[in-house]
């Protein structure tokens, strides 16, 4: 703790003497520095918020239909009533051609936006609640990004969608990257016949075209599973299909660190050989993963919303950001109800804020740009 | 390194077998078979079935479908395809040359404009042109490409471009003269061209002008300019030459995923190529075409790998294979 706030304090004498800057405090100073990243940071963060807390920023449930209000257009918000300022308010909308779904505002009747007020129930942790942040009284509808095709309010099918959509790219990073720690971390250090062996194997899962591998994976899974059950085993796929490019660059760093001295001393002072992978060989490998991981997480995201937009993917009624882009691939309703595309937005949006976090992070981590 | 072309020529044998029997495996779990849905009609009797199960070795065990599968690969024969009855090399066949001509055209449009703007980029570092262009590479390269065709239909067909939408050619294509084809034909290529060239186009554009950045600090560079040599000369016959080294790899990878790697923008644009042609055949449990792409995929993926090593060391003194 003192050490922490000597650094705080006296930057001049942490400048001076260095030694006292950890190489991660050096690494968030760099960061710091980088104001692309640091965007792509917060965004990123703010986007991770709003799908955790979907049941409290949506105003509906993933699962409300409206059959009456079919591809409802995005709702307009005034904040004038007869040249008046007043609370944010929208009107109510009207079906005039219910074949090519056109609706006009209905001026007569006017429904204000309120916020923290109750709305469908939900359950987050355990804690039954129906607060959400705003909404309008029934029967008002407030769609700011539109509804579909089942009148489902797409910013709230975004929130949720969220949750899959984003924490995909995670949890199947979490996975391909245990493995890929693990099998390059053993191939990297045993050597010889072993390593031949696992390299071998990896190159031939390397070898398939990965989009093709997908498909194949997917169509195999069962079609009747609950929609969790589906999600995990897509997360399992593609954390299965990324795990071998990472697995052969471990273990070619893992080749070379194994013939340094602390790795000798370690053997000479008898440590077990998981113990040595484990403690003393993989954290040497931690900047280059955790730059990897970032950058590899927008092509998790990627994978998921490509297989889920062609319909292999997560599956309706539950959403995810590629699925609920799927209406769109119908050119008449990607035509007439445009608003079916925000999705991809947020998808773009998503991927690019981790391209900017991740090269930032790389010149953070990098040993090699720190001269330049 | 002749005998390092050989040994991966020969490292391929084992490889295809791991890949095949993967992808066979794959299969295999799928519930049912390629007939069951055939089963489901109400026209094919119990006899039919058990006439074409046997045709198809379908009645026989796993590992002895898969011998069978595997041997007649070897003489070129991939199997039957249920959906299109029609042997898998043929139904591929149809389609690969529609896939390589999108993805190739794509590829050299890429290239083409991809290092004259690198290098003006490196050239004119932190200029406002190079500012806008990196910034334009940096969303060429998170747009997915999928959405990237999504908002080129969407604003094809509402702003009146006129352009096709879909497909190949259009119906009365086989009565065209040759030009009215190649007319047509470029026309429907100009969407799916620029959705797939533009996420290429970006990366290679970034990698050319951060190579060309690094080369422009090298002391020969330096030195050249010492020397007195124009400007131009140093920067086209010295630093460019140089900066162009690297992505010779990047080259082999796209030549790798020439044939997998546009499936999504196939499926996305409906172009008839292979990626939508895998889509049917993995929706419809048609396994012999699932197998027949999975393997001519890996092929192309590792032959594409091998030409970027030949390539590179071919082009850098540095580089000797044993």
């Amino acid at each position: 703790m003192t050490l922490l706030n000597k650094t705080k304090d006296q930057p001049e004498f942490a400048d001076n003497g260095g030694a006292l800057r950890s190489p991660w405090k050096m690494a968030w100073k760099k960061l710091r520095r980088h104001k692309l990243a640091l965007a792509g940071m917060w965004v990123l963060i703010l986007l991770h918020i709003f799908a955790i807390f979907a049941d409290f920023f949506a105003p509906y449930s993933e699962l409300t239909t409206d059959r009456r209000r079919t591809y409802h257009p995005p709702t307009r918000v005034h904040i004038f009533h007869e040249g008046k300022l007043v609370r944010p308010f929208v009107y109510a909308y009207k079906r005039v051609d219910s074949l090519r779904n056109i609706y006009e505002e209905d001026t007569s009747t006017m429904y204000p936006i309120y916020f923290f007020v109750r709305g469908d129930k939900y359950n987050i942790l355990g804690v039954e609640s129906d607060l959400r942040l705003f909404g309008v009284e029934e029967p008002g509808k407030l769609y700011l990004f539109g509804a579909d095709r089942y009148g489902r309010d797409i910013f709230s099918r975004l929130a949720y969608g969220g949750r899959r959509s984003l924490f995909i790219g995670i949890i199947g990073l979490i996975i391909s990257l245990s493995i890929g720690l693990i099998y390059g971390g053993v191939s990297g250090y045993f050597g010889g016949w072993v390593d031949n062996i696992m390299m071998r194997i990896a190159e031939i899962i390397i070898s398939i075209p990965s989009f093709y591998l997908l498909l194949a994976l997917s169509a195999v899974l069962p079609t009747n599973i609950p929609s969790d059950q589906r999600f995990m085993l897509i997360v399992a796929i593609l954390g299965f299909i990324n795990w071998a490019g990472l697995a052969r660059v471990i273990r070619g760093m893992v080749l070379s660190i194994a013939k340094t001295e602390f790795v000798a001393g370690a053997e000479a002072i008898g440590a077990s050989q998981p113990r040595i992978i484990i403690r003393h060989i993989l954290p040497n490998t931690m900047s280059y993963v955790i730059v990897h991981a970032t950058l590899s997480i927008p092509g998790f995201i990627l994978s998921e919303s490509g297989l889920s937009l062609i319909g292999v993917g997560i599956q309706h009624p539950v959403a995810s950001w590629g699925n609920m882009l799927s209406e769109a691939l119908n050119l008449s309703s990607l035509t007439r109800y445009p608003w079916l595309l925000v999705p991809g937005f947020f998808i773009f949006i998503t991927v690019l804020s981790y391209s900017f976090f991740g090269d930032g992070l790389r010149d953070a981590l990098d040993p090699k740009s720190r001269t330049t | 390194m002749y005998r390092y072309i050989i040994r991966r020529f020969i490292y391929l044998i084992p490889m295809l077998l791991g890949i095949s029997s993967l992808s066979f495996f794959i299969m295999q779990l799928a519930p049912g078979d390629a007939l069951t849905q055939m089963a489901l009609s109400p026209d094919v009797t119990e006899e039919i079935m058990e006439a074409m199960r046997a045709r198809f070795w379908l009645d026989q065990p796993p590992h002895m479908q898969y011998i069978r599968w595997i041997t007649q690969l070897f003489r070129g024969d991939m199997g039957h395809s249920f959906l299109w009855h029609a042997p898998v090399t043929w139904v591929i066949k149809q389609r690969v040359f529609n896939s390589l001509l999108l993805t190739v055209v794509s590829l050299i449009v890429a290239w083409a404009l991809a290092i004259p703007i690198g290098i003006h980029s490196a050239v004119h570092q932190y200029s406002w042109s190079d500012k806008l262009l990196t910034f334009f590479a940096f969303i060429g390269v998170s747009i997915p490409n999928w959405f990237l065709g999504l908002l080129l239909l969407y604003l094809n067909l509402t702003r009146g471009w006129g352009l096709p939408i879909g497909g190949m050619t259009s119906i009365d294509f086989d009565q065209f003269t040759f030009w009215e084809k190649v007319v047509d034909l470029a026309r429907h290529m100009i969407l799916p061209t620029i959705v797939l060239s533009t996420g290429t186009l970006a990366s290679l554009m970034r990698y050319m002008r951060s190579n060309l950045l690094d080369v422009l600090r090298q002391d020969y560079v330096t030195t050249a300019r010492a020397k007195g040599l124009a400007e131009r000369v140093v920067i086209y016959k010295h630093a460019v030459r140089n900066a162009i080294n690297p992505l010779i790899t990047i080259f082999g990878f796209q030549l790798g995923g020439i044939l997998g790697g546009a499936s999504l923008t196939e499926i996305v644009m409906n172009w008839p190529g292979i990626g939508s042609l895998m889509l049917n055949a993995v929706q419809g449990q048609d396994y012999y075409l699932v197998m027949g792409n999975l393997v001519i995929g890996a092929v192309m993926l590792i032959l594409g790998n091998l030409t970027a090593d030949i390539l590179l060391a071919a082009s850098d003194p540095r580089i000797r294979y044993e």
